[in-house]
């Protein structure tokens, strides 16, 4: 709360200050050397590096997808979602078991657009399902509650959700039938481009100009709008505040279906214990792009998958760190970090409404 | 205020009608059934129901797994028969029949739906998704009335029929309960309760008995199989019962009479009663055996913890979600400072002479970590501090480190600490290093509650830009909040790393954190007691009971919900955390209390003048 009031001016020595500001002057020269370093070296030629930013935007892609979740019921309802990450879980898991059904068919090859249109269908009802109980069960009640109650609560639905799907459904990995018109790819000026990575930005694209359009265009939308920046008001002026709520957990959910289905073409396997991390870093992208703001969402998404991607290899093995990889997830969260305190509200600016902020 | 025709008999306050129709509803009833069928489904299909079913609790008739099953109609019976909300002024709803009926429908609502999981598991073979919609769990719902195999549906009547049975009287039941007076109520749910209690913490009631020299209870008491023997059941209950009311009345007095006495008094209780403690201390892991002792013991890792942590939530109300890194950083310098085969630099000092550069290092941490979180939200400083416990097991586990913290296979050979010569290493004995750093943390916890940072601390968590207002250094006061967590973890990690004897990484994942914050939010943030018994019951239980490992995240994410919906202070609350989490409540009973004499003779005169 202190950071929004603008930098303080103060006279006498701010320590705070001073340690951040070496935080922020490390941060860079270990982003500038590492990346000097392996430039440098050749070690990986410029395609490749492309290669990287691609596959980057693709993964990107997925969090955007369920970063919008995020950044949507923070907007409205002003705490972290922390079980979205199960959410997205959840579609991925009975996406594989509808898939797997259909292969077993023999649907999922002969006609593979129709198969992958009828699982995405069951992810993304799935996804706002379980979206949809969630906030019935667990957070109606908290409304009005102070802001850590409703986060804490989500902690507890995500282990809920978690060990439910333990429970329910086993703790054996399930993977997604082959897709065979996925494999193979495209080259371009001497990039080799994934069909799926082609399908997935494809389909991100489509389903945010989609998102876009509703939340912009429509009535609901603008409902939607309406409630994020003051429920009071907004009830006054005849918009039902509780179908709004209701109706953004449900976008939210289905956008976080969307992106299980995504998911589970391209990687193929997934647990009751996929959604955290997921969950946590397509929240990373909501903060990176400024919570609150779907557009922001969508670029913090793809922000946060090139870092990902990129920056192991760049910045890290130019420092001179073996296996550099196995650190992607640290990349992830320390972006989270510095995105903090860098700029807190954002890459494009948070919107939320005063009483907030 | 459209009610004018008055009674002639005494008028309630408030012109409400005297006497209230018992306004339960039956189509109510039957929807918190379908609820409750959903519920009961669920907790068959995860696995719940048969797995509980080998841990038998009275003798022949009930065992753990009907006990979860029937536990939910009756809860629904319970919540569907709830009589409505009596406002101020108002008569009490009344009670009677109608109640046990709308919980009798709710049970029966219940036990229909139960008929689905049934159905299909003992006809299709789903088990490739559903892994527990499996033959054991047909049996444990028909009560082991199964048919042999037959041709085209098989439908096992009589035990779908024993089930709905069931399920409709533990419903009844369940509304029963808002029948009975309050006073009886609480007596018979606390006789129920020590039941159940007794029933599955046989094990340790057992120790006990045989700890003191009583071995001829465990037989009267317990059957050879397991589980309480019906004489036995008859004994705790009849035993809790007529204590319970006998004393509902009488709550003791200990505070107000100690309050009573004058200085010198005071100081004799307070050694007599810290002699005493020490005493029972003593004697608790020599009555209670290495297998309850090593339970105590991780109890009291957690505890070490949980108190910490209780300092930078409860107290200082900054949202740690990451706190396992500390637990991490104070056992790797344990493990780095005292062991052999620590692969970089191993010093080997002992256990004691480590501990102040363990709870440096830790402390260190804690000013790395704080440092960048000050300014943040409540919410992001969550997130971030989650993201720096996922990076610091990361980093321990990453090949960069190896060299240093070993990689996956972590550090071994941590030697056990000594006392003189004595060498602590086995549980009994490993409790009285871990209790005395837990009376410290508790001390260290108590006395900063009450200083001058303790204060501080409060008025950020209330208010931040009201405390800064008024003086409060809010960059020291998280800070130290930050950094008295890190030592009190650090603690904990040093004992754990000495009493595995190795570190590995992944003894450090994000779960430690969230068991650390159900001890906290069960037991009531703030308050040194509650985390007490959080932790008990959060950490203790499931190790006492081997079958509710499996489900033990399960039911921890259900606790967490349930707490913050229903009790979101904890079950042993600090008195602040209540008038804070309460306020607006606390404000209109004040507002109510205030003038009710004006409020309602207005209210009288109001009727009729009042036209619409």
């Amino acid at each position: 709360m202190v950071a929004e009031q603008g930098t303080p001016k103060r006279l006498h020595f701010d320590f705070v200050g001073a340690v951040l500001w070496l935080v922020r002057i490390l941060a860079i020269l270990a982003v500038v050397i590492g990346a000097f370093v392996s430039l440098t070296s050749g070690r990986l030629s410029a395609a490749a590096w492309l290669n990287f930013v691609v596959i980057g935007i693709g993964q990107g892609a997925i969090y955007a997808l369920i970063a919008l979740g995020y950044t949507m019921v923070y907007g409205v309802l002003g705490f972290i979602n922390f079980a979205h990450g199960e959410v997205f879980m959840s579609g991925a898991m009975v996406g594989a078991f509808a898939a797997n059904s259909l292969a077993q068919a023999g649907m999922w090859n002969s006609s593979p657009i129709l198969s992958i249109l009828i699982v995405l269908l069951i992810a993304m009802a799935t996804s706002t399902l379980v979206a949809l109980l969630l906030e019935r069960v667990a957070y109606r009640r908290l409304r009005n509650a102070p802001r850590l109650i409703p986060l804490i609560t989500s902690i507890g639905a995500s282990f809920f959700i978690q060990y439910a799907f333990l429970g329910l459904f086993g703790a054996q990995t399930r993977t997604y039938p082959a897709l065979s018109i996925l494999d193979g790819f495209i080259s371009v000026a001497g990039l080799n481009i994934r069909y799926a990575d082609i399908m997935v930005i494809g389909a991100a694209v489509v389903m945010m100009v989609g998102l876009y359009t509703f939340v912009e265009r429509t009535k609901a939308g603008r409902a939607l709008r309406a409630v994020a920046e003051d429920k009071e008001i907004a009830a006054l002026m005849g918009v039902n505040v509780n179908r709004t709520i209701v109706l953004t957990f449900a976008v939210g959910g289905a956008m976080a279906g969307a992106a299980a289905l995504l998911f589970g073409v391209v990687f193929r396997t997934v647990f009751f214990f996929s959604g955290f991390l997921f969950g946590i870093k397509a929240f990373t992208a909501a903060v990176l792009g400024g919570i609150g703001n779907i557009v922001g969402a969508m670029l913090g998404g793809l922000t946060l998958g090139i870092f990902e991607s990129v920056g192991p290899s760049l910045v890290l093995t130019g420092l001179g760190i073996p296996s550099a990889h196995q650190l992607k997830d640290v990349v992830a969260f320390l972006a989270l970090v510095l995105v903090l305190i860098f700029k807190p509200t954002g890459l494009l600016g948070e919107r939320l409404s005063e009483e907030r902020a | 205020m459209a009610q004018t025709t008055k009674t002639p008999t005494a008028a309630p306050p408030g012109d409400l009608p005297p006497t209230r129709r018992n306004f339960v509803d039956l189509v109510m009833a039957a929807r918190w059934g379908l609820v409750g069928g959903a519920t009961a489904t669920f907790v068959s299909a995860v696995g719940m129901v048969p797995d509980f079913d080998g841990v038998m609790l009275v003798d022949p008739i009930l065992t753990l797994g009907y006990l979860v099953l029937f536990l939910v109609p009756f809860g629904f019976g319970y919540v569907a028969a709830r009589p409505p909300m009596t406002l101020q002024g108002q008569e009490p709803a009344r009670v009677g029949p109608r109640n046990v009926l709308a919980g009798a429908v709710a049970g029966l609502v219940t036990g229909l739906v139960l008929i689905i999981p049934v159905l299909v598991a003992a006809n299709l073979n789903l088990r490739s998704v559903f892994v527990n919609l499996s033959p054991a769990m047909v049996e444990t719902l028909t009560f082991g009335q199964t048919v042999a195999d037959s041709e085209g549906l098989v439908i096992p009547a009589v035990g779908l029929a024993l089930l709905i049975a069931g399920c409709l009287v533990a419903g009844a039941l369940g509304g029963a309960v808002n029948v009975v007076s309050t006073r009886w109520r609480q007596a018979i749910l606390a006789g129920l309760l020590w039941v159940l209690t007794v029933g599955l913490l046989e094990d340790l009631v057992m120790q006990f008995f045989r700890g003191i020299n009583l071995d001829a209870l465990v037989g009267v008491f317990f059957a050879p199989g397991g589980g309480l023997k019906p004489l036995g059941t008859i004994i705790v209950f009849v035993l809790v019962f007529s204590l319970r009311l006998l004393f509902a009345r009488r709550p003791p007095r200990i505070k107000a009479r100690y309050q009573a006495l004058d200085q010198a008094e005071r100081r004799r209780w307070v050694i007599i009663g810290i002699a005493i403690s020490a005493v029972i201390v003593y004697l608790i892991p020599v009555v209670l055996g290495g297998f309850m002792s090593e339970i105590l013991d991780l109890v009291g890792i957690y505890l070490l913890m949980a108190l910490g942590l209780n300092i930078v939530i409860g107290f200082a109300g900054l949202l740690d979600l990451g706190y396992v890194a500390f637990f991490a950083v104070g056992a790797y310098m344990t493990a780095v400072l005292t062991s052999s085969g620590s692969p970089a630099l191993s010093p080997e000092l002992t256990f004691w002479a480590a501990l102040p550069f363990v709870v440096l290092a830790a402390a260190v941490s804690g000013l790395l970590v704080g440092t960048p979180v000050l300014r943040m939200r409540g919410d992001y400083l969550a997130i971030v501090t989650l993201g720096f416990g996922e990076i610091a097991r990361i980093l321990f586990l990453s090949d960069w480190l190896n060299p240093v913290f070993g990689g996956a296979q972590g550090i071994t050979q941590i030697p056990s600490p000594s006392i003189g010569s004595l060498e602590l290493n086995t549980p009994p004995q490993f409790f009285y290093p871990i209790i005395v750093l837990v009376f410290v943390a508790a001390y260290i916890t108590w006395a900063l509650a009450n200083s001058r940072i303790g204060r501080a601390w409060n008025a950020i968590r209330e208010d931040e830009p009201i405390a800064e207002a008024l003086g409060v250094n809010i960059v020291t006061a998280k800070l130290s909040a930050f950094v008295v967590g890190a030592a009190l973890a650090s603690f904990a990690g040093a004992l754990f790393a000495s009493k595995v004897g190795a570190v590995f990484p992944n003894s450090f994942s994000i779960v430690v954190s969230i068991v650390v914050l159900v001890i906290i939010i069960v037991g009531g943030m703030g308050n040194i007691a509650g985390v007490a018994v959080g932790a008990l019951v959060i950490v203790g239980l499931p190790q006492l009971l081997r079958e509710f490992d499996e489900y033990r995240f399960l039911l921890y994410g259900a606790l967490l919900i349930f707490m913050m919906l229903a009790k979101p202070e904890g079950i042993l609350p600090s008195r602040r955390r209540v008038a804070e989490l309460h306020q607006e409540e606390m404000g209109q009973d004040a507002w109510l209390t205030a003038e009710p004499e004006v409020e309602l003779d207005q209210a009288r005169a109001t009727p009729a003048t009042a036209k619409d």
